[in-house]
């Protein structure tokens, strides 16, 4: 019934002082979806750049279609029908879909003429297997993410690809175009193709994975079906520790920390409002495009409401600019990171103050050894796994640098610290001890505003939650007495009045 | 469908013509003189170097590069090739072009492996080799003009396609040297249409890392470019030499900045990836007539230079804001 494609037996690939993998073994059949899981720098990335051929294994070996294959390069690797799809897609945006899709075909058939007419005959065909209907000629730059990633699909089975790669598919998509993603992939998977997804998300791959491996550390510590997993193993597996999610039990204060009365940005949100008490959670959450990272960048500033009132300490305030926002104590950790919240290739320390950093002028000078103390205790407190105050936090995992991002603002002692989107690209340890750090602020009086479309962290840490709808908010449900089960359906409802509309 | 004639409509290259036409009747109403035919010729003889040039810049930007260094590689082997031809005698046109392009090439290749191999940003990179070029003429070849050229060479500037006579018995001549960009300007224009290594160029302008995925041999494409644009160079420069009737070895240096210019108001993003042959044409068509007709409405020459940044500020201006426009648009 199930046929091997490709089997990997004991690869070992050493990198200069590092031991990348230490003989991970890995089959993968045709017809099935095969997740590939584990945390930050567990060795996925390698093992895959192992398959495509990109990664000579140090010792090892790998059989296609049950032969053994001694050199894979990357060409050798298209030509037995493998295809990667990166994170970025490799998508040209400067070109139209047609020659997006038609141009590996051209390439690997050595052709010199473009042929137009042929390479819209080709994404036409391509673009009906996958089930996707993008205009030929329009350029890839005008798409959306889901569409771009349509495209990449389109352009790797065009060459009769036998096992498709995706490496962190979903990162960038939202849950409706997950949907339409997984559709595709079973569809493409019931015409016998091999699929691999490198994912972390729990929930994602429960939905769609139907044998599963674990990743720690270089090694494989699980393989087997799916349904021989459930949440706390996988995450154990995963972790190498038990993880148990607490939920949020507010202590509530009846002190005011932030109350905002029909907060307006035209042409984005409506008459949003909400009173936040010391040690409220509060949740925001809707579609993509629905308002709700909106509402981030006007309390911060970044887009000065149009209309509205915000109190803060019972305080009326004004927030005209982002300058405005901190000095009136509110941080804000942004959707992303890596453009919006960190100075790459500066080091954790340079980080840590960019928000505070007049508080450590010293007569015109800068304090340095004041900052290198702060920096080692925001460290230690936070939970972040760094060599020293001075490595580069490009050198940081997801996970380390998001904790990062929040000393950031915490070392500006807030009192309103609003987070789009906490964990995104975050791994499950890391990601469970932001939540720890955030529920320990809440409860020492810190207001606390998530953005985010991830149900479990809304459940676990909020226990009042916003729901945004073209704009509209659904007014503040208090979360306590509902069922995880309960929002979900609850959040399914206002979004289905979205699809109407 | 529809929306597929809109989009014609509004395209830079559209607009850029938008901006010709108007520019022609504002000219046209102010003097009438403008709208005859010996316009045509002495704008095409205006254009003929600007339009080699043009060509070689777009091909190069469109690549996700840039060269600044091509009029000092273009004097730079013109002269030395004019001092070779003087010195032995040789009144060959074809010696002229091919030991032009040979030197051409050779700095094309410095460029190519600064570039492509050694990762220099490309503007430092022909920056230095522009300074290399010209200072090596100066100090090497001498800074003494020629307007000597040998009969059979000079002969090709008296060749001419046709004349026009107008009504007040001024004889216009089409130089022959046109055909040079034409011919040149159609080859690009399949090259980069319909050629695997065309859009090549237009893979590595759009995202490198992605088209060496894909396939490409990006170091490979990036160094021809460079190779192809010194040749071109070459060419450009023996060219101007013979429509001067003189050679000189500073006369093109500087005229950089207006071939960018041209290649970015005709549509060419800077930052690579996209770019036509026609809207390079009209781009060096509206600076060409700025440059050669305001005086026709009393606008004085000193204040041309004024005029042309003002088109560069508004034409760049459109195309960025373009590109921001459908960045930020909802998406498909």
């Amino acid at each position: 019934m199930t046929q091997e494609f490709i089997r990997l037996e004991e690869i070992r690939k050493y990198f200069t002082g590092v031991k990348a993998l230490k003989g991970v073994d890995l089959t993968i059949n045709t017809g099935e979806i095969h997740c590939l899981a584990g945390e930050n720098g567990c060795g996925k990335s390698t093992l895959i750049k192992v398959i495509s051929g990109a990664h000579e294994p140090t010792s090892g070996s790998i059989y296609i279609n049950g032969e053994s294959v001694s050199h894979l390069t990357p060409i050798t690797s298209i030509h037995k029908g493998i295809q990667v799809i990166y994170q970025d897609f490799a998508v040209f945006p400067n070109l139209s879909v047609a020659e997006n899709i038609a141009m590996n075909n051209n390439l690997l058939n050595e052709k010199k003429k473009m042929n137009w007419k042929e390479a819209r005959k080709l994404a036409k065909e391509a673009m009906a297997l996958v089930g996707a209907n993008i205009d030929p000629d329009i350029l890839v730059e005008r798409l959306s993410i889901s569409n771009k990633q349509m495209v990449a699909i389109s352009r790797a089975i065009i060459n009769d690809a036998k096992l498709l790669i995706l490496d962190e598919p979903t990162t960038a998509l939202t849950a409706r175009e997950v949907e339409l993603l997984n559709k595709t992939l079973i569809n493409l998977k019931n015409k016998g193709m091999a699929i691999v997804i490198v994912n972390h998300k729990i929930d994602e791959i429960f939905e769609i994975a139907d044998r599963l491996t674990i990743l720690r550390n270089g090694e494989n510590v699980a393989t087997g079906l799916i349904e021989d997993f459930n949440r706390k193993s996988f995450i154990k597996y995963m972790t190498g520790r038990d993880i148990i999610d607490n939920i949020y039990k507010p202590n509530i204060n009846k002190k005011e920390v932030c109350k905002v009365n029909n907060l307006s940005l035209d042409g984005y949100f409506k008459d949003v409002s909400f009173s936040l008490k010391q040690g409220d959670v509060l949740g925001i959450t809707g579609l993509l495009g629905s308002g709700r990272s909106e509402i981030g960048d006007t309390l911060f500033g970044i887009t000065p409401a149009t209309s509205g009132e915000i109190y803060i300490n019972d305080k009326k305030v004004t927030i005209k600019s982002i300058f405005d926002a901190v000095n009136k104590g509110i941080g804000y950790v942004p959707e992303d990171r890596l453009t919006q919240g960190l100075f790459l290739s500066r080091s954790i320390s340079d980080n840590t103050v960019a928000a505070s950093l007049k508080t450590y002028m010293d007569k015109g000078k800068l304090d340095l050894q004041k900052i290198t103390e702060v920096t080692e205790y925001w460290i230690q407190k936070i939970g972040c796994v760094a060599s020293s105050p001075n490595a580069a936090i490009r050198t940081l995992s997801g996970g380390n640098a998001q904790k990062m991002v929040i000393a950031k603002w915490l070392n500006t002692h807030p009192q309103l610290l609003i987070l789009n989107g906490p964990t995104v690209g975050v791994d499950i340890g890391s990601k469970s001890d932001i939540h720890k750090i955030l529920h320990n602020l809440a409860n020492e009086g810190m207001g606390i505003i998530i953005i985010s479309d991830d149900l479990n962290e809304l459940y676990y840490n909020c226990n009042k939650l916003i729901i945004m709808s073209n704009g509209k908010s659904s007014g503040v449900l208090t979360t306590e007495k509902f069922t995880e089960d309960e929002i979900s359906k609850k959040i399914k409802e206002a979004t289905a009045e979205e699809n109407n509309e | 469908m529809n929306n597929r004639i809109k989009q014609k409509f509004s395209t830079n290259e559209a607009i850029v013509a938008y901006t010709i036409i108007l520019l022609c009747v504002i000219i046209g109403i102010a003097n009438p003189v403008f709208l005859s035919f010996s316009t045509v010729i002495t704008l095409l003889r205006a254009m003929l170097i600007t339009l080699i040039f043009a060509g070689l810049e777009m091909m190069i930007i469109i690549g996700g590069g840039i060269d600044v260094s091509f009029p000092a590689i273009a004097c730079f082997s013109a002269y030395a090739t004019i001092k070779l031809i003087l010195k032995y005698e040789i009144d060959s046109i074809a010696f002229f072009y091919i030991v032009a392009s040979v030197i051409g090439l050779g700095f094309g290749c410095i460029n190519a492996f600064l570039i492509a191999k050694k990762k220099l940003p490309p503007l430092i990179a022909t920056l230095a080799v522009s300074s290399i070029a010209n200072g090596a003429t100066l100090a090497f070849l001498g800074t003494k003009e020629f307007s000597n050229i040998p009969e059979h060479i000079d002969s090709l500037s008296k060749s001419f396609l046709f004349s026009y006579t107008n009504s007040s018995g001024i004889t216009y001549q089409m130089t022959s040297l046109i055909l040079i960009p034409i011919i040149f300007l159609i080859i690009l224009f399949l090259v980069l249409k319909f050629t695997i290594y065309g859009r090549g160029i237009y893979a590595i302008g759009g995202d490198k890392n992605a088209a060496r995925i894909a396939g490409y041999n990006v170091v490979k494409i990036q160094s021809s470019l460079y190779m192809i644009g010194g040749v071109l160079a070459a060419i450009g420069g023996v060219t101007y030499t013979i429509l001067m009737r003189q050679s000189s070895p500073q006369n093109l240096m500087g005229s950089e900045m207006m071939v960018i210019a041209a290649v970015v108001v005709g549509g060419t993003r800077i930052t690579g990836g996209h770019g036509t042959v026609i809207g390079t044409i009209l781009g060096v068509l509206l600076i060409a007539i700025v440059q050669n007709n305001l005086v026709l409405v009393g606008i004085p020459t000193h204040l041309q230079t004024f005029v042309v940044g003002l088109i560069i500020v508004l034409g760049t201006g459109i195309t960025s804001i373009r590109a921001k426009h459908i960045a930020n648009s909802a998406k498909v």
